[in-house]
């Protein structure tokens, strides 16, 4: 038997060195050879992962050996082990469908550079989420961070280049808010342990340059997980980038991101510091609200059904930073779970649409008129997954809606309460632009010929669209470990 | 202690406020990332200088020395260069591929061209 | 089949239906004996249920959890059976009517018409046996999105504009402020379980309780409590056999079985007797009946007339349950049922008479009668029901709720029901003298009989069951009195 105890540095080594060994090899095929059996050990080992932190509880890894707060630790408890399983589930599912889809969208040579890139890619979003170390938390961003810019830029369409740099540079700022926040931290305290530093933070957790480091880390990891009004580059970079690629970032990347922010809060700097020393829940509500209604309202203007979807992104962050901002059970129940959810139904539709590009050749949506006649499933998939964004019962989307709304209603703001359900009707407006075109518009000539789109596409896709549906019918596996992150969360600095 | 014994956190500040200007100031893709590197010089100066003490020597054991200043700053910022120069590659890259796309490195003109050509393709 | 299986059947079967339907969309005679198959099936299966109910017996299934402590369930009890069996033996009904409607009028996606209306009778059968507000929530939105593609069926710019206000309410008024007096209901109750008696006595004040009433009441939108009813006048755009699903068999009845539902099983009607802060309901359905009916009355288009008087007719039903007297909750019940029967005949007779005569406006159908007298004949018998005149159902219904009304002490709800069966009167009655009693008029020389065999075998059937139900309300009846514990 394979002995368990390496898997939390295995399952970030793994896609680490996946990446060199497709660049030496130069293939294509077998760069997605590797690059899918890469996911497949990192959904894997999540899963192993998960099961031994809901028996032990925290599972505590020290990189080669050398014990914390000296060497780096691996610290993973039910919060980020529900995150590794989010990020493997979803590039498990998104490596087989980019088989098809690259090939359609990045010129031949570029594929292996493709299939090395979504390896880093993944190893920093492993990263980012098992490791216990504040710098090295900034190195992980960083991976991930450029091989995602790179994962942009390789769509043939220009305007990706555009997208790929504006995110660099906000992005490259974000970073560096956060090794501002961090290099604060490590004046304040000598350590760069994230258990360590919450430890010793102690007397000085109320003094200036430690609520200074509260304040850089929140912008920086806000402009990184998108977060209202640090979404500027999402919607370029999501609209322009390669399907499989949009897929994977929606559904992780911002998620990701989000994890960090809650770690922070939580098992750093503590509620005590971040919600009643500091306004930092009033703040956070503020602008999920915003989100929720603002970005949501700019999706239900958009041309391009990929860009609708961006919007749509932004806006659903703040459905999660909202539940995140009660500091309660429910209420970061509702954030996590609604994380997780969201990410398995936006991957799903990203594919969707990738599949109907792959096809039609542009996501434009006046040009879909008529396509529910020759794309049924497809775009009935579309729907399902639009019915998830509303909420509707029967997603998963409602079941984390529930969530935060009686988080709502248990922190006593009935107002808050009703603008959750209210903006989701704003999601009706922006899902029906779609279906009104694809179902009602007679086929155009260009419609009329094209067919469903090959089951290398379809089948993936649907994978995480049942996804989405069961666990809106029988969630208590999503909704179990959703709660146990938030205990494990709450239970605050160790 | 006056302000000016801090003179290091002044330098640092300034380089990250300048820096950040530029970044926000410029429609010029180089200039922007010639703006970014100085932002991120701040922060190589904002963790390497406290790690400095006063008559302090490198942290090699020796006899005669009691006074030690701290290597991990210089380790991470080792790593923070590392990073910020693969940055400032891809992103240069990017200008590179960018003027081979449209011509341009000015944001100004490339959005308009952008924008007449999503113009073209409405009609 | 013992009484929990057939619960599961009875949802399932048209699930399966539907798929039947789909897999025959090449052969149209293979697709709509599936659909009369599986109603016929469908009918039989939710019949096999009233015997064991009437014995006291409250068959319950509970499927997975979809929030914790709160399954997906279903529980049949007095007035979910009666509003299944109304709507499953109308579906068979209303399928026989289709095939003549959809066949005459050469309607086009009629696979996606037939599959849809099996997933809208699905989904109204969720709602009747629904054992608690999370189950009747996740149906009541699915009937929702099921009937969404039948009220566009035509895809013109008409269709879909209908459709978005369709859509547009039902869906926003049930996640605004349906879903939110769920979520306050659960947060209040710690349970959405349906109790007789209701679960909210002594969990919240009065005024809360005034409050939740009201999210309830308008946010059950398929119920068409004005000003939340332009969705239904906005559906006629729809074929007939729609409007009738729409306004028969499943939409609307839906809504207002949920507002009795609510009134009798989360509220409880005893506990909520004589509060101050839910005094305004019956009010506001008194205002809906009398409004609505000046509308129809003032509409020339027969559909939009038959619209109009649905919406007043549902606010019956609404001001019955709100009375809170056990005989105003058997009227309410009854009224569902009455209703349905009665509505069905007129929505029928509109469609014949498009499809024979080509004709949609009240002013042109004079002398149609003698053309057609089986249609008119049936259209008589329904709208003698709506005015609640004997021997038609819908006397039954108003008997019981007037009688309640005046147990209640009641007066404007006395007063509101005499008015409105002059409205209603004065809306419907002249339609049928202008058919039987006026010359022709010059229509073009556009010679035209009886509509299509099925169509008016429908018709006849569902005229035949608005007489039966006044000579044989023993069944109907003995159900409704279980729903408030014998005590009418």
């Amino acid at each position: 038997m394979i002995d368990g105890t390496h898997l939390p540095v295995l399952q970030v080594v793994v896609p680490l060195l996946c990446a060199p060994l497709i660049v030496l090899v130069r293939g294509g095929r077998i760069g997605w050879a590797i690059a899918t059996a890469a996911s497949v050990f990192f959904l894997a080992s999540s899963l192993a992962i998960l099961l031994e932190v809901q028996r032990v509880g925290v599972i505590s890894y020290a990189i080669g050996s050398w014990p914390p707060p000296w060497g780096i630790e691996y610290r993973i408890d039910a919060a980020n082990a529900f995150m590794l399983v989010l990020l493997g589930l979803v590039a498990s599912v998104v490596a087989p469908y980019a088989w098809a889809s690259v090939r359609a969208e990045i010129p031949r040579d570029n594929h292996y550079l493709f299939y090395a890139l979504y390896c880093l890619a993944l190893a920093g979003l492993g990263g980012i989420a098992v490791t216990g170390d504040a710098f090295n938390l900034f190195v992980f961003l960083e991976i991930s961070s450029l091989a995602s810019y790179v994962l942009i830029a390789l769509d043939r369409d220009r305007r990706a280049l555009l997208a790929a740099y504006q995110y660099l540079i906000l992005g490259t700022i974000g970073a560096t808010f956060i090794v501002i926040g961090v290099g604060l931290l490590y004046l304040m305290t000598g350590t760069l342990n994230l258990a360590d530093i919450a430890s010793r933070l102690g007397d000085v957790r109320q003094a200036r340059p430690v609520l200074a480091a509260l304040a850089f880390l929140t912008v920086g990891i806000s402009l990184k997980a998108a977060l209202f009004p640090l979404h500027m580059w999402l919607p370029g970079a999501y609209a322009h980038a390669p399907s499989a690629v949009s897929a994977l970032l929606a559904a992780t990347a911002t998620k990701v991101s989000v994890y960090v922010l809650l770690r922070f809060y939580f098992s750093v700097f503590g509620t005590t510091a971040v919600f009643a020393a500091m306004p930092m829940g009033d703040v956070l509500l503020a602008l999920s609200i915003a989100a929720m209604i603002v970005a949501s309202a700019a999706a239900a203007f958009q041309t391009d059904l990929k860009r609708l979807l961006a919007y749509s992104s932004v806006a659903q962050i703040g459905y999660i930073t909202l539940g995140v901002s009660f500091a309660t059970a429910t209420g970061l129940t509702g954030g996590i779970v609604h994380l997780f959810n969201h990410g398995v139904t936006k991957g799903a539709l990203f594919m969707l649409v990738g599949a109907i590009a792959f096809r039609l050749g542009s996501s434009r949506i006046d040009r879909m008129a008529g396509l529910a006649r020759s794309m049924p499933l497809t775009c009935a998939g579309i729907v399902v997954g639009g019915l998830g964004l509303i909420g509707v019962p029967g997603t998963a989307g409602f079941v984390s809606k529930w969530y935060l709304v009686l988080a709502a209603i248990e922190a006593g703001s009935w107002v808050i309460a009703f603008v959750v359900v209210a903006s989701s009707l704003i999601a009706v407006a922006y899902v029906w632009r779609f279906v009104e075109v694809a179902y009602f518009r007679p086929p155009s000539e260009e419609t009329a010929r094209l067919k469903e789109p090959p089951a290398a596409l379809l089948v993936p896709a649907g994978v995480l669209l049942a996804a989405s549906v069961y666990f809106g019918v029988e969630p208590s596996l999503t909704l179990g470990a959703a709660y146990g992150a938030a205990e494990a969360l709450l239970a605050g600095p160790r | 202690m006056s302000a000016l014994d801090h003179y290091s956190y002044w330098v640092t500040i300034f380089l990250l406020v300048a820096g950040l200007f530029i970044v926000i100031a410029r429609g010029n893709f180089i200039k922007k990332l010639i703006g970014l590197s100085i932002f991120q010089t701040s922060v190589y100066l904002l963790y390497i200088a406290p790690g400095k003490l006063i008559g302090g020597t490198a942290p090699i054991v020796g006899a005669g020395f009691q006074v030690y200043s701290n290597p991990l700053p210089h380790v991470l910022i080792l790593t923070a260069i590392v990073v910020g120069i693969a940055t400032l590659a891809l992103g240069l890259a990017l200008v590179v591929r960018i003027r081979e796309a449209y011509g341009s490195i000015e944001e100004d003109e490339i959005l308009r061209a952008e924008q007449s050509a999503a113009r073209d393709d409405a009609t | 089949m013992n009484p929990e299986t057939a619960v599961l059947v009875a949802v399932s079967l048209p699930l399966a239906g539907a798929a039947l339907i789909a897999l025959a969309r090449r052969s149209p005679d293979a697709r709509e004996g599936a659909t009369l198959v599986t109603g016929v099936a469908l009918f039989a299966t939710v019949a096999s249920l009233i015997a064991p109910v009437q014995a006291g017996l409250r068959p319950s299934v509970a499927l997975v959890e979809m929030l914790p402590g709160m399954p997906i369930a279903f529980t049949v009890e007095p007035l979910g059976l009666l509003f299944a069996l109304v709507a499953s033996g109308l579906w068979i009904v209303n399928s026989l009517y289709s095939i003549g409607y959809m066949r005459a009028n050469e309607e086009r996606n009629q696979t996606r018409f037939y599959v849809c209306f099996a997933g809208a009778i699905a989904a109204t059968m969720g709602v009747a046996f629904a054992a608690n507000g999370l189950t009747l929530f996740l149906f009541y939105e699915m009937l929702t999105l099921v009937t969404y593609p039948l009220v566009t069926h035509h895809g013109t710019e008409e269709a879909k504009r209908g459709g978005r206000v369709y859509l547009g309410v039902l869906l926003s008024t049930s996640i605004m402020f349906f879903l939110f007096a769920l979520v306050i209901t659960w947060h209040a109750a710690g349970t959405l379980d349906f109790v007789p008696g209701g679960i909210l006595s002594g969990r919240l004040g009065n005024a809360a309780l005034g409050g939740l009433l009201a999210l309830y009441m308008f946010g059950i939108g398929k119920a068409a409590l004005m000003p939340f009813h332009r969705w239904l006048p906005a559906a006629m755009v729809a074929p007939t056999p729609v409007s009738a699903l729409l306004h028969a068999v499943a939409v609307v009845k839906a809504g207002v079985f949920t507002v009795v539902k609510v009134i009798v099983y989360v509220f409880g009607v005893d506990s909520i007797r004589g509060l101050a802060s839910v005094d305004w309901l019956p009010t506001v359905a008194a205002f809906t009946i009398v409004a609505a009916s000046i509308v129809a009355l003032r509409s020339d288009n027969l559909k939009r007339r038959l619209a109009y008087s649905t919406v007043s007719q549902l606010s019956y039903v609404i001001l019955a349950a709100a009375l809170l007297t056990p005989l105003s909750v058997v009227g309410a019940a009854l009224h569902i049922a009455a209703h349905a029967f009665g509505k069905i005949t007129l929505f029928f007779a509109a469609g014949a008479i498009y499809t024979a005569a080509h004709k949609t406006e009240v002013s042109q159908l004079d002398g149609i009668g003698r053309r057609m007298p089986w249609t008119m004949g049936a259209f008589a018998v329904g709208a003698v029901s709506m005015v609640g005149l004997p021997p038609t159902a819908g006397f039954v219904s108003k008997w019981f709720i007037l009688s309640g009304a005046y147990d209640a002490g009641h007066w404007v709800a006395v007063g509101t029901i005499a008015a409105s069966t002059l409205l209603s009167a004065g809306y419907l009655l002249p339609i049928v003298f202008r058919a039987f009693f006026r010359p022709a008029g010059d229509d073009g020389g556009h010679a035209h009989g009886e509509a299509p065999m099925p169509m008016v075998v429908a018709m006849v059937a569902t005229a035949a069951a608005t007489l039966l139900m006044f000579v044989f309300a023993d069944l109907p009846l003995s159900l409704a009195r279980q729903l408030v514990g014998g005590q009418a």
